[in-house]
């Protein structure tokens, strides 16, 4: 697909990268301020959108990344489930036990487990996003190309 | 319970089914949404009404974003008359909307009254969730603590609509 005009890309590179680190900063803060994987994954997703709506891309970019952002979407439920397993082999069996130690409350690091969840579903999520997005704009390319 | 699930179950396999098999893209892409709905009536039947409103909501922005861009793409409607297999295709479409309409009233007929019953479960939740899970965030400590295993359902929900979109937005497999 083709880009925009100079202004969208101007502001859009100006923005991007401020977008993407929002979306970290939501993910990673998770546990101690409003947000977490789920708001913080659509907002890192987005930041990729606004790139490759405002300066658009060829076919074979496109199909390259959706197929990275389908692996990393299954690697980020694959692990968040594997961080739930674990918890059914460490100290009392349970699914889902928080078996990280908890540390003070209001740090980064604390929680136990609760900001690796966040990570591996905010990267779930962004990479689901994007995927549905790509997956989209290749068949829309497909079809006028055929 | 048991029956309405199973019959629920085997009206998603047929749906997945033909939207596998169908001809037209448009009519794979609703017939795929009939795998979305039913998922939400079994959540409900499973006592799951937090899930089940993930489902619709993430079905819902799915289908319409999906019938958008098909529509806008390949879609040609050659006019036609009726003809006697355009009246089975309406009767069946009738009786799956009579059916999931049936199984939705006793999904819900079968939950607790809205605010009743669950004020018990939310004391415990509020009570010391700090100390108890680490995290300053009452929310999160509560999503990926006490409910975590509805949250991996919450993110299996989004992976199930990636391998929808990914399935049937295939035109070069279809040829």
């Amino acid at each position: 697909m083709k880009g925009m005009t100079v202004i969208v890309k101007k502001t859009t590179q100006l923005i991007a990268g401020i977008v993407f680190l929002y979306g970290i900063y939501i993910i990673v803060h998770g546990h101690l301020t409003p947000g977490g994987g789920f708001a913080g994954g659509v907002i890192v997703a987005g930041s990729f959108i606004l790139l490759i709506l405002a300066y658009g891309s060829n076919f074979m970019h496109l199909t390259r990344e959706e197929t990275g952002s389908t692996i990393t979407e299954n690697l980020g439920i694959l692990l968040a489930l594997m961080i739930a397993l674990a918890g059914m082999i460490t100290g009392i069996k349970v699914f889902f036990l928080n078996w990280l130690p908890h540390g003070t409350v209001g740090e980064l690091v604390s929680a136990g487990v609760i900001p690796l969840y966040n990570i591996f579903v905010g990267m779930e999520v962004a990479a689901s996003i994007l995927t549905i997005f790509l997956a989209l704009l290749i068949f829309k390319e497909e079809v006028t190309k055929w | 319970m048991e029956l309405a699930l199973s019959v629920i179950l085997v009206l998603m396999i047929l749906g997945a089914l033909f939207a596998i098999h169908a001809k037209d893209l448009l009519s794979a892409v609703i017939s795929c949404s009939i795998v979305g709905y039913g998922l939400v009536i079994c959540f409900l039947l499973l006592k799951a009404p937090d899930l089940a409103i993930v489902q619709i909501v993430v079905e819902t922005i799915t289908l319409v974003i999906m019938v958008a861009v098909v529509l806008d793409s390949t879609r040609q409607e050659p006019f036609t008359k009726p003809d006697p297999h355009d009246y089975v295709a309406i009767a069946t479409t009738l009786l799956v909307i009579v059916s999931v309409f049936f199984f939705f009233k006793a999904a819900t007929g079968s939950l607790d009254p809205f605010g009743e019953g669950t004020m018990r479960m939310a004391k415990h939740y509020i009570e010391g969730a700090a100390e108890k899970t680490g995290s300053a965030n009452l929310v999160t400590g509560v999503i990926f603590d006490f409910r975590g295993y509805d949250t991996l359902g919450e993110a299996t929900v989004l992976v199930t609509a990636v391998l929808g979109v990914l399935t049937i937005l295939r035109i070069r497999g279809k040829k």
